[in-house]
């Protein structure tokens, strides 16, 4: 499969139909593995790296996942390709760094994609559109189970699954979910939810940016520690953490609609209006006034129709996005001139906020509590 | 000139440190290096000794017992505190103490074991516990399952022919030599 189809379709965490997607975007679970007795990647020369990868680089084709899959060495993916597939979350920060010795396996629908030679020798990740670690775990579990059966794995009965970082060790796995938390922003309790998290060992961070400086109003929560809890305990207790900031970004958002209708139109009209006529817009401004389009979707003011369109322009604005569809390199000015362009285009056909509407249960599900 | 992999002392900037701290905050790891003489200042100049003390009086009992100081100013100073030593060698890979408190990351998985003495205590400042009670690889999984099974086995085998219920004993030594076959493959 080649680079150009895979991107042409946006993957399947992208959609619009996932359990609670107002608010949870995506769930994702990776799984670190790594060969027993060989180097880490971070320590291996290039020779043992290279041989490490032609090892499992053909296994991991191999998955009945990886049918139809797009696999590429890191060498061989221009600087743009490597920051489109960062921007979609399917390979790492960590990863696009890399040349000579690493590659990257995923599947046709972007559920599945596999690092190799990240940090460690494997890096599974699955991710799934909405609230939905479990089916997460179980795509990445299913493959770890099917390579398992041909490598040895680096694994001690005491410590479990042996990682370049010992903050992996243990389970080697990572769950988390990407939240949409608007309402819990504009109400300035967020600061309150991440140190109530974070006391639980659990880790909250902006997707982009930190804190209340989170742009777009979007969030990781992630377990931080992998060593002395099963990954099913791991997983249940994430969940129920979710569950719990899920149920105070709904309350936040009839709290707003009651007490602070005003401030709560006033926003949402205001980010209607910038990204309908604005003629030059950087990335963390569409990011911030798209979130109270999406957040406009939710509560009604836009109709449901409008979720997918308002959904895909997080994605079309950022960078790598804006590049590819350009011939030439763009500068900066360029960059927010093009961002500003497609938003208007998109925004052409939504009908302006219809501001009378208003329910905490705009999309139909999910009702409020009282 | 001092060579590139001279490390300085964090307090005071200057002297060459020889105290390497991995201090874990907020399940962060970070890391302070000190001079002789800012460590001793700061009562952590005996490594081994402090990294004991203050892990097995710290860790999850809230202590009020003095911390040594290690975080500089900005009052980061709570969080527990971890010291590596020893100058070992992973006989596998040949990473070294000094390559882990360069990187923060392992050379191949003997490490864990080559530098277990030193891991110990910082992973168990890391994560919930110190022992994994996760998944397994299936084929261990088997195997143990395999291994447990063919001692009860042997067990009630025993047992049958200390009862003389040879009747018994010759059913078990069938499923033992059952078992074995599956042990081969
Ligand atoms: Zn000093
Ligand atoms: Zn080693």
């Amino acid at each position: 499969m080649k680079f150009s189809s895979l991107i042409a379709s946006p993957g399947e965490w992208m959609r619009t139909d996932g359990p609670h997607h107002d608010i949870v975007i995506s769930s994702r679970v990776r799984l670190a593995r790594n060969l027993r007795d060989l180097p880490f990647p971070g320590w291996a020369k290039k020779a043992d790296r290279i041989a490490i990868l032609e090892q499992l680089k053909p296994q991991v084709e191999s998955l009945g996942e990886m049918d139809d899959a797009f696999t590429e060495y890191l060498q061989d993916l221009s600087a743009l390709e490597k920051q489109v597939l960062v921007e979609r979350h399917l390979i790492s920060r960590e990863h696009a760094a890399k040349g000579i010795g690493s590659a990257v396996v995923m599947n046709r629908q972007q559920t599945l994609s596999i690092m190799i030679n990240e940090e460690d020798h494997l890096r599974m990740q699955a991710i799934r559109c909405g609230f939905q670690l479990k089916n997460a775990y179980k795509l990445a579990n299913k493959a770890d189970n099917a390579l398992e059966d041909t490598l040895e794995f680096a694994y001690s009965p005491q410590l479990g699954y042996l990682t370049a970082c010992p903050t992996n060790v243990g389970t080697g796995m990572r769950a988390s979910a990407m939240l949409h938390l608007p309402a819990l922003v504009l109400d300035e309790n967020i600061n309150k939810v991440i140190q109530a998290v974070n006391k639980i060992g659990l880790a909250v961070r902006g997707l982009y940016g930190e804190g209340t400086e989170a742009m777009g109003n979007l969030f990781q929560v992630s377990n931080q520690t992998t060593l002395g809890e099963k990954e099913e305990d791991i997983i249940n207790r994430l969940g129920k953490v979710i569950e719990q900031i899920i149920e105070h970004e709904r309350s936040a958002r009839q709290t707003l609609l009651e007490k602070k209708r005003t401030m709560l139109v006033d926003q949402i009209g205001r980010a209607y209006g910038i990204l309908s006529h604005a003629f030059s817009m950087n990335s963390k401004e569409a990011l911030n006034f798209l979130s109270l389009i999406r957040l406009g979707v939710d509560l009604g003011f836009f109709p449901s129709a409008f979720r997918l369109p308002a959904d895909e322009l997080f994605m079309e604005t950022q960078p790598a996005h804006l590049q590819k569809n350009s011939q030439q390199k763009l500068s900066a000015d360029e960059r927010d001139a093009l961002r500003a362009e497609i938003v208007r285009g998109k925004l052409r056909n939504f009908p302006a906020p219809d501001l009378s509407k208003g329910t905490s249960n705009g999309h139909g599900k999910e009702g409020a509590k009282d | 000139m001092p060579g590139s992999n001279i490390i300085q002392c964090d307090v005071c900037q200057s002297n060459e440190a020889e105290v390497f701290l991995t201090q874990i905050v907020g399940g962060k790891m970070q890391k302070v290096n000190l001079c002789k003489s800012c460590s001793k200042d700061r009562g952590v100049d005996d490594p081994t000794g402090f990294a004991l003390t203050e892990l097995l009086a710290g860790l999850g009992t809230s202590t009020e017992t003095e911390k040594p100081a290690v975080a500089h100013g900005s009052g980061e100073s709570s969080g527990e505190t971890t010291t590596v030593v020893t100058a070992a060698k992973c006989p596998v890979c040949g990473f070294t103490q000094a390559d882990f408190k360069k990187t923060g990351r392992l050379g191949c998985s003997e490490c864990y074991q080559t530098f277990t003495e030193s891991l110990g205590s910082l992973l168990k400042a890391m994560h919930k516990g110190t022992h994994h009670t996760g998944k397994m690889p299936v084929a261990l999984a088997r195997r143990k399952e395999i291994t447990e099974r063919m001692k009860s086995l042997q067990d009630n085998l025993q047992k049958a022919v200390r009862d003389e219920d040879y009747e018994n004993a010759a059913s078990l030594r069938d499923q033992i030599r059952r078992l074995s076959g599956q042990m081969g493959n």
